[in-house]
């Protein structure tokens, strides 16, 4: 997938396609410096399409105020208003919890990773991917919050000179939890804003409304872009992709060990955290391709974001989802192989007994559908990706819904069994989370260039430099 | 006589040309020079003579002291100020400080980072001479400049003029103070 080598550019049309049946170039034929400063600075600047953004704002922001009415009674009554109870203690929040915080390791991914790995592809998707990571970030973090019985004294996971001469307990994986995820979120937004500072300078640059102008030039601190600028500014940005690339692996393992670390059969697993890592990209890359096309479609940015990235993004994909599928399969077959009756009674009855119902479905999304992607015409289509996508941000939520649910509703003692159902306020705040990141991510659109307007330049030049 | 001349800014619309450029006025013995670009130039900044950024080493002790201070937290917590027998478990149970350590390794080192490139860069600073220029607004899109300032002891008026006309740019701006 490297487009580093010259053999790739050695047609002299532009409008080449390689053997595979995609686009050779990156971009388009034609993109000059001054086109695609303008075509992705018309967006937040001149407002282009904006009945399409104000519908989509007016619909998450309705389903925001479902999320404000949700946690407002769930803070007045408590959290007796969810479904969750003994045995399941674990409901909705913290399925949601880990489903959008996986969803944000994609973003890490292309960002960071492909960085350093030099996959050019990336610099059209990345300030998009970005975005998504934080805001992921912001409906995870939410959750374990509110899934607190006492949310106002959240401040009690954090090491502080405290007048009860308490510290938290950092043998807990709870507490490890509290360090990922805000480190994961600093580290994430720290990371974000330094790329968009030279993009902030062009918006600022662009701009023609006085007060536009200021804001842009406050955003941008006086990026003027002397060459100690850029120089000092292309330090950081790899040291700081180099930071965000072992939080892509340890994040969502963090997470899996709040798992893991317990003694549950289902749960007590060495291969739970490679297994959400890969859980967690295989979804990421998934929300991102449900959030690029149809943006991609809306503001006309084919000539950015090629069929050359969507193909690129469906084998990341696919493979990460290959190695989730390679996760189930270990899961049941450690299980089968087990002494442990218990463990034994877990993998049977997810297979064919009393969790079969959400077994399939979750095998039906991340495995079997997914397999179209073996198929080059699959993973250039746009229609065929938005649904696979779909399919799988629907899959990967509900493996975490039985990774929760499953495991618990069977205690060991069969007169502690009991069921999980979900309430209308389960429902209501996965529903708002939705608006809250739909939220985030429309006012982001219309803020900040959703595409990094400098690393597409980098491209430009590559492609003129290689076409010499 | 350049008491309000703060530069004198040649235009070009190419990375090659502007390397080019800065090589040729480092050569010349100027040396209040800068070159401003849309996106980075690999090599600019040392052939302006910048030294190599110690940059790195903040991220570096950042990191350490994240990381060193993150354990110690922990062991003395865990050890000293709060030693909770769990199960039999010894106190200091190094492997369960390790989650811990290494985030605050990773956030203090990107925070220290962050903060040392705003000063290595002298942002924010939201006003600079360059910016009186109204096509430096360019530089942020499609044009690359190389200045020559006016408080370079070789700099004057028509000999820099004509040294950058040399150059062959597109043009040549005064940029005042």
């Amino acid at each position: 997938m490297s487009d580093s080598g010259t053999s790739l550019h050695q047609a002299p049309s532009s409008a080449a396609v390689s053997p595979l049946g995609y686009p050779e170039e990156l971009l388009a034929p034609g993109a000059t410096y001054s086109t695609v400063s303008e075509e992705i600075a018309s967006i937040p600047l001149w407002r282009i399409r904006s009945h399409w953004w104000w519908m989509g704002l007016a619909a998450s922001f309705f389903l925001l105020c479902v999320l404000f009415i949700a946690v407002g009674w769930l803070f007045y009554r408590g959290v007796g208003i969810w479904g969750v109870n003994i045995p399941v203690g674990w409901g909705f929040a913290i399925v949601n919890f880990v489903w959008w915080i996986g969803i944000g390791h994609a973003g890490t991914f292309i960002s960071a990773i492909l960085l350093l790995l030099a996959q050019h592809w990336r610099n059209s998707i990345n300030r998009l991917a970005e975005a998504m990571t934080i805001f992921a970030v912001v409906c995870a973090g939410m959750f374990p919050l509110l899934h607190l019985g006492r949310p106002w004294v959240f401040y009690f996971l954090f090491p502080y000179p405290d007048t009860m001469g308490l510290w938290p307990q950092f043998r807990s994986p709870l507490v490890w939890d509290a360090f990922a995820v805000s480190t994961y979120f600093t580290v994430s937004l720290l990371y974000w804003y330094l790329g968009l500072v030279p993009d902030f300078a062009s918006l600022r640059d662009r701009a023609k409304p006085l007060a536009l102008r200021r804001l842009y030039a406050v955003l941008a601190l006086g990026w003027r872009g002397s060459a100690l600028h850029w120089d000092r500014h292309q330090i950081a940005y790899a040291l700081l992709a180099g930071l965000a690339t072992p939080l892509v692996l340890s994040v969502h393992s963090v997470v899996s060990l709040d798992f893991a670390v317990s003694i549950l059969p289902g749960w007590h697993s060495t291969i739970f955290p490679p297994y959400f890592v890969a859980g967690a990209i295989y979804s990421g890359f998934a929300m991102v391709l449900t959030l690029l096309l149809p943006l991609r479609s809306i503001f006309k940015l084919q000539n950015l974001i090629t069929l050359r990235h969507l193909n690129n993004m469906a084998c990341v994909m696919f493979v990460s989802g290959l190695l989730v599928a390679y996760g189930y399969f270990m899961e049941v077959l450690m299980g089968l192989l087990s002494d442990d009756s218990f463990e034994h009674a877990k993998t049977l009855s997810r297979l064919w007994g009393h969790d079969a119902a959400i077994y399939w479905p979750v095998l039906l999304c991340n495995v079997f559908i997914p397999q179209l992607l073996w198929s080059r015409r699959a993973r250039t289509s746009v229609w065929m990706l938005l649904a696979l996508s779909i399919v799988i941000n629907l899959g990967m939520w509900l493996e975490r819904l039985m990774i929760v649910v499953s495991s618990l509703n069977r205690d060991f003692l069969p007169s502690s069994w009991g069921s999980y159902w979900p309430t209308a306020f389960d429902w209501a705040t996965l529903v708002g989370s939705f608006g809250l990141f739909m939220t985030l991510f429309m006012l982001f659109v219309r803020l900040a260039p959703v595409i990094a307007i400098a690393d597409v330049r980098e491209l430009i030049e590559q492609q003129t430099k290689s076409k010499q | 006589m350049t008491g309000d001349l703060y530069a004198l800014m040649a235009e070009f619309s190419t990375p090659e040309e502007l390397t080019a450029a800065v090589k040729a006025a480092a050569g010349n013995g100027y040396s209040k020079i800068d070159a401003y670009s849309p996106l980075p130039i690999a090599g600019l900044a040392g052939a302006m003579g910048h030294r190599r950024s110690i940059l790195p080493l903040a991220f570096l002790l950042g990191g350490l002291v994240g990381g060193g201070g993150g354990y110690f937290m922990e062991y003395y917590a865990m050890a000293i100020y709060y030693p909770l027998n769990v199960a039999g478990r010894p106190l200091h149970s190094w492997p369960s400080f390790i989650p811990v350590t290494f985030e605050l390794t990773v956030l203090i080192s990107a925070l220290t980072g962050f903060v040392f490139l705003l000063i290595a860069l002298g942002l924010p600073k939201p006003h600079h001479p360059v910016f009186n220029s109204p096509e430096f607004e360019r530089a942020s899109s499609d044009r690359f400049f190389l200045s020559v300032e006016s408080i370079d002891p070789r700099f004057s008026l028509e000999e820099t003029r004509g040294f950058l006309l040399r150059l062959n740019p597109i043009q040549i701006l005064e940029v005042p103070r």
